[in-house]
């Protein structure tokens, strides 16, 4: 059960070796192991989306990955998005404008789903803004102030980071 | 790898001031960089961890606990069972009293560890600590617990039903309370109106689900006995105060802090849970810090959940639509555990913002076997909300009135303030309204949606076979309530001032909102504003954040506190500037002689003198007062009362059950705001939050107290794709029973959106008479009520 296994990764853009157990899972290897907290543990079996990294540039659910699955990947957290608080990419200043975030727990994922969807699709409609959303779920904004977010940046034509 | 990119916008100081302007929230940057603090992030070396042993059945003795296996598990460092901590097995203390005069509420004794029997499926029955989280549920695992089952009563109905399994042997039945209010003579009316209504309605159990659960970390320091508790709760101080009573400790060995981000709480997180006496135990026990995390199953398990209620309402009325009386008669389910917040609001909550001037209101309480309750979001409101405007709906049907119209024909006038309903609220006051425009809010509600057009268009889509509905709903809510909350403010060295406060925030923007204020009142830049919340080593008494009631409590009590922190300020700048107070003002970062900007002393300067002295040894000079600190506490002489007018147009597909929301328009007023932005976001929350409760979440419970919707694959909530875009405006009309004239917006969203959802959906589906008395509208129902139709 606590059998353990060496693993070597990339986690925002700097290499990073550990011994995790086998059944760790990504996300909490992450906040345990390396201490990046800013991704949270909403519901443990992938419905709510607060723990959603990229790994190779594509969100996954850090609760259904083990991290022994991402031996070899690269991995990027919320942490990497801006290097301080001073220096927020556009998305997150579109948030911080459009009230995008309260509590803040859901944050980390939704922004790590949006930054690559928007590498792949700039122009979204709000539709197609709502699509990406609805792999989250928040309890705090009812998801307007987000989605007007992404709307101003698309409109103001930036890219997400 | 990061474009950098703007900063969010300073904050100037708008014209007018700092208080209502639209100012970005100072919260957001470190959320969304990943530096949050909450409970589960924060660093704490040596920690050990919690894991749960919790009871399958929902009533049962406990007869063995077998912990051998457990305890042989490698990292496993100790296994609690209720004979364990004997020595804070106290009963927990009575909880809220009834605020009707003549009436009371029995309390169930509970303790930290169920003593011979547990009462709800997910109670507590054992602790496990181990190296880490995983290690602990290993060993939970191993844990054998013999329960020898008893009957359960999984339905207020069946609690009450002769001959029930009791929850509380000691009580003799399972009547949590038996509260009546009546106003005016009900029975007359009833017995000369031209026409009566009487109908059922029922209301599901449902959860908060803020997307962190609970959380909590306990240290105990051996040298000082003492405890600090790093505690994801909406009520520190009261958590402190169970603590300080189970432990037997002076309040100030104590020490409870919600960290400033706490991930939504949304009531059920203004409760006393076990694990948080549990971990604090450990952690004396252990020497080590000792943290639980609620995972989700838990959280279906066993934190608070509230509304579930069976109503049955009548209502007598003229032929002109005038209503006469009202006689409403319901069932409330406490769980096993809870305090009676929710069904005093609820009957509080259903005359709403109409002249009703008789009333019969009755509800009986009953403790059942499902998990504890406690308020969430709405508390009771969105029940009482949905009763009466489904009874306006229904009178409209009855005499051939427009839904609106009938509204309007009954709705309280604007001249009528204060207006007191004849009932007294939860808070112990008179139900009396302090300010309010309902035919205003609900005529600019109608005019945004433009509702004869809307009607009109009903009319064609019907015509070629299409089921649009329109619902309009409006409330009055109870905000704002009491007892008080705090605020200390001083000037600190480096001439910033610190706002502390009692409440901590869950995401409401406590930091940004509490600095507006205290700028203004002090003078100073919103940028030198510092915010403390939710530390009770901070400040010594304070409530917590629920009802709604923040801003109408804080707000008042740091405008209070910095004006005579700025008085202090002024006083002090007048000895080094050698002028008077009354010839002073603060400007960027210094006080100034009025109209000579080159005469002034920058704050830390004032700051130094005022807090330090000149040196050690030396006497104030001037005869000044040491300390630049003033404290205040607010305490308001009743609730105030924001209100809501929805409007929901949506289409029905009478095949699927799917039900498409067309427009949807939120009227508020909750009289003076401090921040728009925060309030817009505080509304569509509670949109999103009513909308939820409206057509998805749904908690299942079978005849034992099983929880058949314990995750979110099986109670959904809504994504960003289910919900509608929200139109909205405000209204204002500000409160006179608090300096800053503010009510509250944390729930309002929540309240109406069923009723008005309800109202929609049965509007649409008119042709095929279908009658809606039960929430959630999900699919299924819709079907099942077509099919019934």
């Amino acid at each position: 059960m606590t059998e353990t296994r060496a693993i070597s990764l990339i986690v925002n853009g700097r290499p990073r070796g550990a011994t995790v157990e086998m059944r760790t899972t990504l996300v909490d290897f992450l906040r345990e192991q390396l201490r990046l907290t800013g991704t949270h543990v909403g519901c443990e079996q992938g419905a709510c989306g607060a723990c959603t990294v990229l790994v190779d540039g594509e969100p996954v659910r850090g609760c259904l990955l083990l991290a022994v699955q991402a031996d070899g990947a690269r991995v990027e957290t919320v942490e990497g998005l801006a290097p301080d608080l001073e220096h927020l990419t556009p998305l997150q200043a579109e948030f911080v404008r459009h009230h995008g975030v309260q509590c803040g727990f859901c944050t980390g994922g939704i922004l790590m789903s949006l930054t690559a969807s928007l590498r792949d699709n700039p122009r979204p409609t709000e539709a197609e803004i709502r699509d990406t959303l609805a792999g989250h779920l928040c309890r705090c904004t009812g998801y307007q102030g987000m989605v007007d977010a992404v709307l101003a940046l698309v409109a103001a034509g930036e890219p997400a980071r | 790898m990061t474009a950098p990119a703007s900063r969010p916008a300073a904050a100037r100081r708008p014209a007018g001031g700092y208080i209502g302007a639209p100012i970005p929230r100072r919260e957001d940057a470190r959320l969304l960089t990943g530096r949050g603090t909450f409970v589960d992030d924060l660093e704490m070396p040596g920690v050990a961890h919690a894991a749960m042993v919790r009871s399958p059945h929902a009533h049962a003795r406990v007869r063995r606990i077998d912990t051998e296996a457990a305890r042989a598990l490698p990292g496993v460092l100790a296994i609690v069972t209720a004979e364990d901590i004997a020595d804070i097995q106290k009963p927990w203390p009575a909880r809220m009293p009834s605020p009707v005069p003549g009436t009371s509420v029995r309390h169930g004794v509970r303790h930290t560890l169920p003593v011979a029997k547990v009462r709800h499926a997910g109670e507590v029955v054992a602790v496990v600590v181990a190296e880490s989280r995983a290690l602990a549920e290993d060993a939970r695992d191993l844990v054998e617990v013999e329960y020898e089952v008893l009957p359960v009563v999984a339905t207020a109905a069946a609690a009450l039903a002769p001959g029930a399994s009791l929850v509380y042997e000691e009580l003799g039945d399972n009547i949590a309370a038996h509260i009546i209010q009546r106003v005016g003579h009900p029975e007359r009316a009833f017995a000369s109106a031209d026409h009566t209504l009487r109908e059922t309605f029922r209301v599901m159990r449902g959860g908060s689900h803020s997307m962190e659960g609970r959380a909590v970390v306990a240290r105990y320091d051996e040298a000082l006995d003492s405890f600090t508790v790093w505690d994801a709760t909406q009520a520190p101080h009261a958590i402190r105060a169970m603590l300080a009573y189970l432990f037997d400790l002076p309040e100030h060995r104590v020490r409870v802090i919600a960290p400033p981000d706490v991930g939504g709480g949304l009531g059920p997180k203004t409760s006393f849970y076990p694990e948080e006496a549990l971990v604090c135990w450990l952690a004396r026990r252990l020497r080590r810090p000792v943290k639980w995390i609620e995972d989700r199953l838990e959280h279906f398990m066993s934190a608070a959940q509230e509304r579930e209620q069976v109503h049955t309402v009548e209502i007598a009325f003229t032929r002109d639509g005038a209503l006469l009386a009202l006689r409403d008669v319901f069932t409330h389910d406490v769980g096993m555990y809870g305090a009676l917040i929710a069904p005093v609001i609820t009957a509080c909550t259903v005359p709403g913002p109409y002249r009703v001037p008789n009333i019969h209101s009755e509800f009986r309480a009953a403790y059942t076997n499902l998990p504890p309750t406690a308020a969430v979001r709405g508390a009771g409101r969105p029940q009482g909300v949905l009763v009466m405007e489904r009874m306006m709906d229904r009178m409209a049907e009855t005499l051939g009135l427009d839904p609106a119209e009938a509204r309007f024909r009954n709705l309280i006038p604007a001249d009528a303030f204060p207006y007191p309903v004849g009932m007294v609220f939860r808070d112990g006051a008179p139900l009396t309204y302090d300010s309010g425009d309902y035919p205003e809010l609900l005529r600019r509600a109608l005019e945004i949606a433009d509702y004869p057009r809307a009607r009109r268009e009903q009319a064609e889509l019907r015509a070629q076979g299409r089921h649009r509905g329109i619902g309009v709903a409006i409330c009055v809510e109870g905000v704002g309530l009491g007892p008080f909350e705090g605020a200390i403010l001083r000037l600190d060295s480096r001439g910033r001032v610190v706002v502390t406060s009692g409440a901590p925030p869950q995401g409401q923007g406590y930091q940004t909102a509490f600095a507006q204020i205290a700028a203004d009142m002090v003078g100073v830049r919103f940028e030198d504003v510092d915010v403390v919340t939710g530390d009770t080593g901070a400040i010594p008494y304070g409530i917590g954040s629920f009802a709604s009631r923040v801003t109408a409590n804080a707000g008042p009590a740091i405008a209070l506190a910095g004006g005579e922190l700025r008085q202090k300020i002024l006083a002090v700048a007048a000895h080094l500037l050698e002028a008077a107070a009354a010839d002073l003002e603060i400007a960027d970062g210094a006080v100034h002689v009025r109209g000579l900007p080159d005469r002034g002393v920058p704050l830390a300067q004032v700051a130094r003198l005022g807090n330090g002295g000149v040196a050690f040894g030396m006497i104030m000079p001037g005869g000044l007062q040491v300390g630049l600190e003033a404290s205040a506490y607010f305490a308001p002489s009743q609730a105030g009362y924001s209100a809501s007018a929805h409007v929901c147009i949506l289409d029905v597909d009478p095949d699927t059950g799917e039900v498409a929301i067309v427009r949807y328009v939120v009227g508020h007023d909750c009289g003076n705001v401090i921040n728009p932005l925060i309030v817009e976001g505080q509304i569509l929350g509670g949109v999103a939050h009513g909308l939820s409760n409206a057509l998805y979440e749904e908690a299942f419970y079978d005849s034992e107290g099983q929880n058949l919707a314990s995750s979110f694959l099986d109670y959904p909530l809504p994504s960003a794709r289910e919900m509608p875009r929200i139109e909205m405006f405000h209204l204002t009309t500000p409160s006179p029973i608090n300096p800053l004239g503010v009510k509250g917006a944390g729930e309002a969203g929540t309240l109406p959106v069923p009723a008005a959802v309800a109202g929609a959906v049965e509007d649409a589906l008119r042709p095929f008479g279908v009658r809606v008395n039960r929430m959630p509208l999900n699919p299924a129902r819709i079907s099942d009520l077509m099919h019934r139709a």
